[in-house]
């Protein structure tokens, strides 16, 4: 076999899969804040939260009631994204006319609130989610786990759906131009107010399609959506929020990065993303994606 | 006058804590092409705003087909059949030109199809798949005026739909807006630019300080020309 | 302005008593946290900046109080200065590249500025790890002469602490630079158009609260004499911003009484674990919901429109 660097290509490639996988979550993530803050103003600190009511929804679901993982893959997203569209009904609607901040304050309290409740419940040592696919392919280079695999591809499927949802169709439509100027959609006749609580549906929805995508890989805990939703956040920063495919492949690459940075120095593995951030405020202020304001 | 279509009555709005129309009062006859002239910050703005539900407080009393609609949010007033094209166009960024045009849906039969519209900007139709905010001012208009057509609203709203354009450009308008009329819209514009408005209209209501001062028809212009001219300061 | 400064008076009367009535270490750690929420507030209230990252400077500061301390064996006086200069220096280099964005960006770079010193301290030789940096000892202050030993005496020294920090904010909001800072607060712009280069100014303010965020973080673990990742973790920045809240932003004595109610209340409910943060939840969501002045700002408004209407 060769090796590369002095890096034996099994520790390459399987560190190269994770980061990927870490980046198709990063990716589904920060779509989904992407989408809502362009129409409610609101930087969905609860995400994290949601992410979490994904996984466990189905976890739940496969321990109680005995329903499939691919009937949860679409059940759980379902039922959070509900959630998600009560609390936009009952409390975020009333705080759109407000500095962001308190969009940011509210939904920071909400995260509090569900991951307390959770912790308290069902403790913070996480339950483990038996693989839908078990089993491996050895691709010669790696072995390659059936599941991981089918993460991958199911991320990038469903990043690219929200893409052309977004960008091809007329609900779509309905949402760049309710971005732009929600007075005058809704001068033409859109119910914008109702617009913009499935955006919020949808972006909640995604959050959990990602929890439900990451249950049999880590375990399902309380807390498992409470560090990644900052790691997004500084995605964000570095894509900027301005554009869907902008999201999606710093979403990816971002994973990939750190997927490398576990590779040749472990140590920074953990921050490596957040000198990124640094690097990317320094050069383009923006966001790689962003337009200059 | 034809069956009244629109009938305003002591409309009053405010933007925040300043009160802008006090007590506007004017009516529109089914397919009757009617403007509100007047100075800068006379109203008429608020006044299209205000018909359309966009302003923050209104008070008074607008009937659209007999029915009231003030306390109603926009997007009602939308579907009951009035369409809106703003002053400052709202042509959207992120949408191509196929994409503005098709955005408004369609609230009652009888609107223009796209190819109708097409054919009335045929312009439009060359850029169709141009950036809406890429299009030149003229086009942008177009677009702006494009795009209500297909809706099957029957009363169009129009504010300033010349301003800064060159003067073929206004013709053009002007045409097009003579030829909606003769389609069977009904058409409530705004304008700062009297002698388009002279060319085009039935009647002309004048406003000053958010009240309507006077009306004046088409016939009636050019014995009353004088006193136009001292209310638009022309 | 009499009864302004009656009530300081029977303040600082009421400071000077306290430890006699009340547990010195619960009010030391009340006002290390009030410190930590009136510099927090300093950025928010006067400078419009929303930091979500302040626990960096707080939980940093008290690392390098216990290694100056502990492994250095120095006097805490020196702890303390490299607990304020070294939040210094790091508000230096984040809020340099914070203030690049704006509003809601500027909280979540801050955050995620944090998190990183967060990883950072979790792996780091000199923090201790999981396990902190225990045991730092209370050695006498000014070369023997206070020793701080004593829970009552070394209350008095930070209560002097509290005072010197709770003054330099007075100062500085009341000074020329303060009003520049406002003005750019309520319209950047214009402030920009009047020859006022905005980010000097504002990375100066970041820098300041930084430094006295570093005050707080240093005196408490000199109080508590550990320093550990909780000090350090998105949960402190979060409490943090919680105290300026419920006390009031923007106003200067609202972030003590928030860190004071906050303080007492995890005391009480330390015991039920997770139901803390459920109930500091419940209270970001109410009083954005309901009562967005805090508590300050909500009762001096009762207060003038009772006085106004009698």
């Amino acid at each position: 076999m060769f090796e590369l660097l002095g890096i034996p290509p099994q520790a390459l490639f399987g560190q190269l899969l994770l980061g990927l996988i870490n980046g198709a979550f990063y990716a589904m993530l920060s779509l989904g804040l992407a989408v809502i803050f362009g129409m409610l103003n609101v930087i969905n600190f609860t995400h994290g939260a949601q992410y979490m009511m994904g996984a466990f929804a189905a976890w739940l679901m496969l321990t109680q009631l005995d329903i499939p993982f691919w009937a949860a893959l679409v059940l759980s997203p379902l039922v959070v994204a509900l959630f998600g569209i009560l609390l936009e009904k009952v409390m975020l609607k009333r705080i759109y006319h407000l500095d962001h901040l308190y969009g940011f304050l509210l939904t920071f309290g909400l995260a509090l609130i569900i991951e307390g409740s959770f912790q308290w419940k069902w403790g913070s040592s996480g339950a483990p989610y038996p693989s839908p696919i078990p089993g491996g392919t050895n691709l010669g280079f790696m072995y390659m786990p059936n599941y991981r695999a089918f993460v991958v591809v199911a991320a990038l499927v469903i990043c690219l759906a929200t893409w052309y949802g977004i960008e091809r169709t007329k609900f779509g439509a309905y949402l760049r131009a309710a971005t732009e100027n929600p007075t005058l959609v809704r001068a033409f006749g859109i119910n914008v107010p109702r617009l913009i609580t499935l955006t919020y549906g949808l972006g909640v929805g995604l959050a959990a399609l990602a929890g439900v995508l990451a249950a049999p890989i880590q375990q399902v805990s309380a807390l498992m959506g409470t560090n990644l939703v900052l790691v997004v956040f500084a995605v964000v920063v570095i894509g900027g929020m301005g554009s869907i495919m902008g999201s999606i492949v710093t979403g990816f690459g971002l994973g990939l990065v750190e997927g490398l940075t576990k590779v040749f120095y472990p140590p920074a593995s953990n921050t490596v993303i957040f000198v990124v951030m640094a690097i990317v405020l320094l050069v383009k202020p923006a966001g790689l994606f962003g337009q200059s304001k | 006058m034809p069956e009244t279509l629109l009938k305003v009555e002591n409309l009053q709005a405010w933007y925040g804590e300043s009160h802008i129309l006090h007590g506007v009062g004017f009516e529109i006859g089914r397919g009757e092409l009617v403007t509100l002239l007047g100075r800068n910050g006379a109203g008429k703005t608020t006044t299209l705003k205000s018909v359309m539900g966009i302003v923050e407080k209104r008070t008074g009393s607008v009937r659209f087909e007999d029915r009231e609609i003030i306390g109603r949010a926009s997007d009602e007033i939308a579907r009951m059949g009035i369409a809106y094209c703003p002053e400052e166009r709202g042509v959207f960024s992120s949408l191509n030109v196929e994409e503005n045009l098709l955005l408004p849906p369609v609230v009652k039969p009888g609107g223009m199809s796209l190819a109708e519209i097409y054919g009335l900007f045929p312009n439009l139709e060359e850029r169709r798949r141009s950036q809406g905010t890429k299009l030149s001012g003229g086009e942008q208009q177009m677009l702006a005026i494009g795009r209500i057509l297909r809706t099957g609203a029957g009363l169009l709203l129009l504010d300033e739909p010349t301003e800064g354009l060159a003067p073929v450009i206004v013709q053009r308008i002007g045409e097009i807006i003579r030829q909606l009329k003769g389609r069977g819209f009904t058409i409530l514009l705004v304008e700062q630019n009297f002698h388009f408005a002279a060319t085009v209209a039935d009647r002309h209501y004048v406003m000053e300080d958010g009240r309507v001062v006077d009306m004046v028809t088409s016939a009636d212009v050019q014995q009353n020309i004088g006193k136009l001219q001292a209310y638009l300061g022309v | 302005m009499t009864s302004q400064r009656n009530i300081a008076v029977f303040l600082i009367a009421l400071a000077l008593i306290a430890p006699w009535f009340a547990y010195p270490v619960f009010l030391m750690k009340a006002l290390c946290f009030a410190l930590f929420a009136c510099a927090f507030n300093l950025l928010l209230g006067y400078a419009g900046l929303m930091s979500f990252g302040h626990a960096m400077f707080f939980g940093m500061a008290g690392y390098f109080y216990g290694h100056v301390v502990k492994a250095w064996d120095l006097p805490p006086e020196l702890g303390l200065l490299a607990g304020v200069a070294g939040a210094a220096a790091l508000g230096l280099v984040t809020g340099a590249l914070a203030i690049r964005r704006q509003g809601i960006y500027f909280a979540m770079i801050t955050l995620a500025f944090a998190q990183m010193v967060y990883f950072f301290c979790v792996q780091a030789p000199f923090t201790g790890g999981e396990d902190g940096l225990q045991g730092i000892a209370r050695k006498p202050l000014l070369g023997g002469l206070i020793p701080i030993k004593d829970d009552r005496v070394l209350y008095y020294v930070v209560l002097a602490i509290f005072l010197f920090g709770y003054v330099a904010i007075y100062r500085f909001i009341h000074s020329p630079f303060g009003q520049v800072l406002k003005a750019i607060r309520d319209n950047e712009q214009r402030a920009v158009s009047l020859g006022y280069e905005a980010d000097r100014y504002k990375l100066l303010a970041f820098v300041l609260s930084a430094a006295l965020a570093g005050l707080a973080g240093a005196t408490k673990a000199m109080v508590m004499q550990f320093a550990t990742l909780t000090d350090v973790s998105a949960a402190m920045s979060g409490e943090v911003v919680l105290m300026a809240l419920v006390g009031g932003l923007g106003t200067i004595i609202g972030p003590v009484v928030g860190a004071f109610i906050i303080i007492t209340m995890q005391n009480y409910l330390a015991a039920t674990g997770e139901f803390v943060l459920v109930i500091q939840g419940v209270i970001f969501v109410v009083i954005v919901m309901a009562f967005r002045k805090g508590l300050v700002g909500e009762l001096t408004d009762w207060w003038k429109s009772r006085r106004s209407a009698g």
